[in-house]
């Protein structure tokens, strides 16, 4: 048999026993709409990748980390000066980690201007705000887990906020910190998060949502409804050219890796005073920044208080997006959703520029 | 009620009231009676102010605090009231003591050991007896009353004790102590002595660290010249003073050539390079050959130690530049992004053994500081390597970046050209 | 095929005259040795990453000081202990003790010294006995201590 014959052979015998034909042919009917706003289908398809990226950087760096506060600083050294390309995985990992948040946000925003919550996809778009948590907590975990001076005053802030809500704030900030200072049971604590309970949710989380956006079939946006609408074929030219983004991301990620090395930073040391002007990471500088302006009072509570059960409440207030906003549109309705969305992004980038530059 | 049950005085019942008040009484009395002193009531209310200073500075004093009064030292009676029962010689009133006297006014306690032993077991007793071997001592006892005596230093009436921060003999506080009379050029006149000590001292590493560090353990004047036995030591012996910290100097020093030709030359040692009070951080600038080193004002052109003052300072020089360049491009690399803080603290060693060497001169012995600088330029030179190693991993990554976007750029544009043909044969099939 | 909105606003499209086969066969040929050669440059990393490097273990929370031959009875060796020295004793009594060899004064590099038998601070003249408490001279506390494990021949010492 030529090789044709014999791939052809193979395939049988892997159907008959994984149906993978069935499989292939819901594949090849997917179509993606053609319009003016196609070009953001492809945000939700490159955070998965970059997802994938942190998979494998993050299995291979656990073949050389050590999770305790006596050796988790020096393993990251290690990795980063004695193991072959151990530097070019680490600065992979931790560059990926961030344009994943960030395409992550360019996604969740596209997805909430083009309306693509509408039924029936109201569980989609919930599952995505659970992995936009889930992601957050990926970031904030994983930020502690070199154990240098940021990490560490970070983490503590960073919990510190946390216990400030009202009655659950205090067990939660303990919960989090495996006790009431930040520690090397701190540490130990988030990294069976960062490696085990958030990785566990998370395959689940996209299971449900990939497989739901495969049910649904790509939405279009509201303003198209009704209208013909050119299609293109999933496999094998939309995904070809998502191929294309995947490849320039890689470039992207080795160049950020060569360019700009992530830096090691100093160990960190509980009993030093925190270094002057500290920052989260971008993801959360706006809310930081934000809490910054609030008066130390309102009324009759803490200023901090508040601003942060404030964004504690706009987070749920995303769940309820796809029940509130419903079809049929209205103009009103529309430029209301619409003047949020706008408002909601340009606080955000606003208020992290400003972050970095004050 | 019955008035006439007893035929007394007064009711029971009120006598138990009467009596209770004034046991009350008489205890809060006894509670807060000092031992009477008349000698501190009457000389709080004078008006002059050296009379009226002893009673009211007394509070503070280490000797009150033991319940020791103005009369366990002028005697008198501090019962009595009146003035002339009060001072009553027949009660033993000394009075004043004369300058001449204080040592012995003084040690009237503090040279009694038994005495001593009911306040304090482990002080020293022998402070008059290594008084007078003092340099104050030896003028006090010619006759000299312009010398320190004890309450020139210890102050008199407010005496706090030595670990008490606001004392005058505490470590931070003696050489202003000293100072009172030692930096008075006219008090000092007829004593044959300069009076600019404190002001050279206060330049000094010694005053740096006791006043800026506040390092305890930093010399002041007593650690050098001693307390009551206060004597500048002598030429031959100073080595062995400085030698208290300075061992390793100073046994290098005891066992050179230097330590001969000092003596006989009536040199001070030590003193003669670094100075005796103005002792500023060393440099190397004060060993070998150029103009403003210490070597040549002794040393000929081509003599053995002029030889071996150059030696040294070239090979010191030569390992500082060592380690500079070996810093300069570790620090380089860092800038760049490159991960090198275990080749920079490697590093470090090259820089002890330059403390090292810059011990080692006191031996005068080139082979000597050879054996540490060799040992240094080597870890230098690997500091130096490491940071060449740091630099050409970051060319290997760049060129490496460079061929991979090539790689990464040519597929993504093979993937669009695979597009366009598939797209092509699309859009013609059907 | 042939009748959706996509076929018929392709069919409109300017495109290029579909390629002879071999040209087809050659954009295939080079795609696939391009798309090997990328995959082998990023698996040659990683299973370059997963081969262990020559110095094994990173973190020294436990490191082997000496070994039990070369450190003579009533002797001391300085011993790099994580980013800091430490030295480790053996006593006239054939007892091993270890401590941080960073004086407490002014940071410099304690030694042992087998005529007093304690240890010495070359730069002040400090001393510490044996239990590592500052006996003399200007240092202001002891030195930190650590546990001593004799392995066999290697002597290893451990932060405790």
């Amino acid at each position: 048999m030529n090789a044709k014959q014999k791939t052809e052979a193979l395939t049988a015998w892997l159907d008959e026993r994984l149906s993978i034909s069935t499989l292939a042919g819901m594949v090849s009917k997917k179509e993606v709409p053609l319009h003016r706003h196609s070009i953001w289908y492809y945000f939700g398809g490159m955070t998965l990748f970059l997802f994938t990226v942190q998979v494998v950087t993050g299995i291979l760096l656990l073949l050389y980390y050590r999770p305790s506060a006596e050796n988790a600083f020096e393993s990251v050294q290690f990795i980063v000066t004695e193991v072959k390309f151990g530097w070019l995985i680490r600065s992979i990992h931790s560059w990926s980690a961030n344009l994943m948040i960030a395409t992550l946000f360019i996604h969740m925003f596209s997805v909430f201007f083009l309306r693509a919550y509408y039924p029936p996809r109201e569980i989609t778009w919930i599952s995505g705000v659970l992995l936009l948590f889930l992601v957050i907590c990926f970031g904030f975990s994983g930020y502690l887990l070199p154990w240098n001076k940021l990490a560490f005053f970070a983490t503590k802030v960073g919990t510190e906020i946390a216990g400030v809500v009202p009655i659950v704030g205090r067990p939660m900030l303990r919960f989090l910190r495996g006790g009431d200072d930040v520690t090397g049971a701190t540490l130990t604590r988030f990294f069976g998060f960062h490696v085990a309970v958030l990785p566990a949710t998370a395959t689940v989380l996209i299971a449900v949502h990939v497989l739901l956006v495969q049910l649904h079939g790509m939405s279009v946006p509201p303003g198209l409804a009704g209208q013909p609408v050119k299609k293109m074929k999933f496999v094998p030219n939309f995904l070809l050219r998502d191929l294309i983004g995947w490849i320039l991301a890689i470039g992207v990620l080795a160049a950020l890796a060569a360019l700009f090395p992530w830096e090691l930073g100093e160990k960190a040391d509980a009993f030093a005073p925190a270094p002057a002007g500290i920052k989260p990471e971008w993801y959360f500088l706006f809310m930081f920044q934000t809490l910054k302006y609030l008066p130390p009072k309102i009324g009759r509570f803490d200023g901090e208080v508040i601003g942060i059960m404030a964004f504690n409440f706009i987070a749920l207030l995303l769940f309820v997006v796809p029940f509130v906003d419903r079809p049929p549109q209205d103009k009103r309705k529309t430029l209301i959703f619409n003047l949020i969305g706008i408002a909601a992004l340009l606080f955000i980038v606003v208020l992290t520029i400003v972050g970095y530059v004050t | 009620m019955n008035l006439n049950r007893d035929a007394a005085i007064m009711p029971r019942w009120l006598a138990g009231i009467i009596l209770q008040i004034a046991m009350i009484l008489l205890v809060f009395a006894t509670a807060f009676a000092q031992k009477k002193s008349s000698c501190i009531e009457c000389h709080a209310r004078l008006d002059d102010p050296r009379l009226s200073a002893p009673a009211k500075l007394f509070d503070n004093d280490i000797h009150h605090a033991r319940g020791l009064s103005c009369n366990d030292c002028h005697g008198g009676d501090p019962n009595a009231d009146a003035k002339e029962a009060a001072k009553d010689p027949r009660k033993g009133y000394l009075g004043r003591p004369k300058t001449l006297d204080i040592p012995a006014y003084c040690g009237k306690c503090h040279s009694d050991a038994n005495l001593m032993k009911r306040f304090n077991p482990s002080l020293r007793v022998d402070q008059e007896r290594e008084y007078y071997t003092s340099v104050h001592g030896k003028l006090l006892k010619s006759g000299e009353t312009r010398v320190a005596t004890c309450i020139s230093c210890h102050s008199v009436h407010g005496i706090r004790a030595i670990t008490d921060p606001l004392s005058s003999v505490y470590p931070s506080n003696v050489a202003e102590t000293c100072s009172k009379c030692h930096a008075s050029a006219d008090y000092m006149r007829g004593f044959g002595i300069p009076s600019d000590q404190f002001d050279k001292y206060k330049t000094s590493v010694h005053a740096k660290a006791l006043y800026d560090k506040q390092d305890l353990s930093a010399p002041t004047c007593n650690d050098c010249h001693g307390n009551h036995g206060a004597t500048p030591p002598g030429i031959a012996s100073v080595a062995n003073v400085c030698g208290q910290c300075h061992a390793r100097q100073a046994e290098l020093f005891q066992t050179s050539p230097h330590k001969a030709a000092f003596d006989q030359k009536q040199l001070g040692e030590c003193i003669t390079c670094h100075s005796n009070h103005a002792i500023s951080r060393p440099g190397d600038q004060m060993i070998g050959t150029n103009n403003g080193s210490l070597c040549i004002n002794c040393h000929k052109a081509e003599d053995k130690g002029f030889v071996a003052a150059g030696r040294m300072r070239s090979r010191i020089d030569e390992l500082i530049a060592s380690i500079d360049k070996s810093t300069a491009i570790l620090n380089t690399a860092e800038r760049a992004g490159m991960e090198v803080s275990r080749p920079k603290f490697e590093l470090k060693d090259a820089t002890d053994a330059l403390t090292h060497a810059r011990v080692l001169i006191h031996s005068s012995s080139t082979d000597e500081v050879e054996k540490v600088i060799g040992p240094g330029l080597q870890v230098s030179a690997k500091g130096y390597e490491a940071g060449l190693a740091a630099l050409a991993e970051r060319r290997f990554r760049r060129e490496g970046l460079a061929i991979s976007l090539i790689f990464i750029l040519f597929l993504a544009g093979l993937v669009y050209l695979k597009i366009r043909q598939i797209e092509g044969r699309q859009a013609t099939e059907d | 095929m042939g009748n959706t909105a996509w076929d018929k606003t392709t069919k409109n499209r300017d495109y290029p005259a579909p390629q002879p086969n071999s040209r087809r066969r050659f954009l295939d040929y080079l795609l696939g040795t391009s798309a090997l050669a990328t995959l082998g440059a990023i698996i040659y990393p990683i299973f370059r990453f997963m081969s262990p490097p020559q110095v094994i273990e990173s973190a020294e929370n436990s490191v082997v000081a000496a070994k039990l031959s070369e450190i003579p009875v009533n002797s001391g060796k300085i011993f790099k202990f994580g980013n800091k020295p430490g030295i480790l004793v053996r006593s006239a009594t054939g007892d091993f003790k270890a401590f941080s060899a960073v004086c407490t004064h002014l940071e410099c590099i304690v030694q042992y010294r087998a005529d007093t038998k304690q240890i010495w601070c070359a730069c002040h003249n400090g001393q510490y006995n044996l239990s590592g408490k500052n006996i003399g001279g200007p240092p202001p506390r002891p030195l930190e201590e650590f546990q001593v494990n004799p392995r066999g021949d290697d002597v290893v010492v451990t932060r405790s």
